[in-house]
């Protein structure tokens, strides 16, 4: 059976559609969640997608953060369900602190927009398990504020937990602490990424190497709905 | 209730790399101004607020920073009170 893929849409969202149509191409069940909307409808799998939510005015992420559906996201994250944050997307899941650190502006203060090389180093997480460990992939990235930090043991505990997902190779475009591309959460189910899967998702595009990661979310155990999972946690209607 | 208005100063973490000061320490330097060892950019938040007191106000505009107007993990900031007849 198809998972069950809710692609938030924040007012600034606008890389919501090409989010939706990669999960589909992976087979998902996927459809849009408005931000004001609460209920995720028994999504298995939240993907908080790029874009300039609210402006980024404040910080990037810093009021999606509380955004009405941000209290079932949470619920979701807590109670296991896998969660992906694509560049605001990740901003927003450290604003709202399911993922250590922050974002902050690109060490050389440009908006990048171009294809960049990451190797990915963990596999045990729900959007790379098709992958192998030390495959490098060519993604784009599309940021200004993508540069990773985190304090140095937060840091130290990432790289202890094989907790960085995703790394820069050869060239780190923004300045990242360790090269950090993307993380996981230590129960590994909620997991951020600065470059755009879901823009290289089709062989017109420049390649599939995007691909995976909505491959990999669809592949990956199915073992228990996550809806199930937060009923059995007594958090169905929220925190 | 008194009216209150406070000034929040939010900074980049010292430690962290600032790149918006440099690139304002260089422009400087640029123009003719040799004499700036260093420059931080930061941002300057004011907010009209009724509190029973000033330290109402402060404790509320804390939680305020706390939760929203800087991430801990990346700015320090700073509160200034004025108002409420206790001062200028």
């Amino acid at each position: 059976m198809s998972k069950r893929v809710a692609v938030v849409v924040f007012p600034g969202s606008n890389c919501d559609a090409d989010a939706l149509a990669a999960a589909q191409a992976a087979g998902s069940d996927a459809y849009y969640v408005w931000h004001r909307d609460t209920d995720l409808r028994q999504a298995d799998v939240v993907i908080l997608p790029g874009g300039f939510s609210y402006g980024d005015y404040l910080r990037s992420g810093a009021i999606a953060r509380f955004s009405p559906v941000m209290r079932a996201v949470e619920a979701h994250a807590l109670g296991g369900g896998p969660v992906l944050g694509i560049c605001n997307g990740f901003q927003i899941l450290c604003e709202a602190g399911l993922l250590p650190g922050g974002l902050m502006r690109n060490a050389h203060l440009k908006f990048l927009s171009r294809p960049v090389r990451v190797r990915v180093e963990a596999t045990d997480t729900p959007f790379t398990c098709l992958s192998t460990l030390g495959e490098e992939l060519v993604l784009p990235i599309a940021h200004g504020d993508g540069r990773y930090v985190a304090a140095a043991r937060t840091a130290a505990e990432l790289e202890a937990d094989a907790r960085v997902v995703w790394r820069y190779v050869g060239d780190n475009p923004n300045g990242s602490t360790n090269d950090i591309a993307g993380i996981c959460s230590v129960a590994r189910n909620v997991v951020g990424i600065m470059p755009h899967p879901e823009r290289r998702n089709e062989a017109l595009l420049g390649g599939l190497d995007g691909a995976r990661v909505f491959q990999s979310m669809e592949a990956g155990h199915a073992t228990q709905h996550a809806g199930a999972l937060r009923a059995v946690g007594g958090r169905h209607d929220g925190m | 209730m008194a009216p209150f208005r406070i000034e929040v100063r939010v900074m980049p973490r010292a430690a962290l790399l600032d790149p918006q000061g440099q690139a304002v320490e260089h422009a400087l330097h640029a123009l003719g101004f040799p004499e700036v060892r260093q420059a931080r950019v930061g941002k300057h938040l004011v907010l009209e607020v009724e509190a029973p007191t000033r330290e109402d106000a402060a404790a509320r505009a804390r939680d305020m920073c706390d939760r929203l107007l800087a991430n801990p993990v990346t700015e320090d900031y700073l509160l200034a009170v004025d108002g409420g007849g206790n001062g200028a």
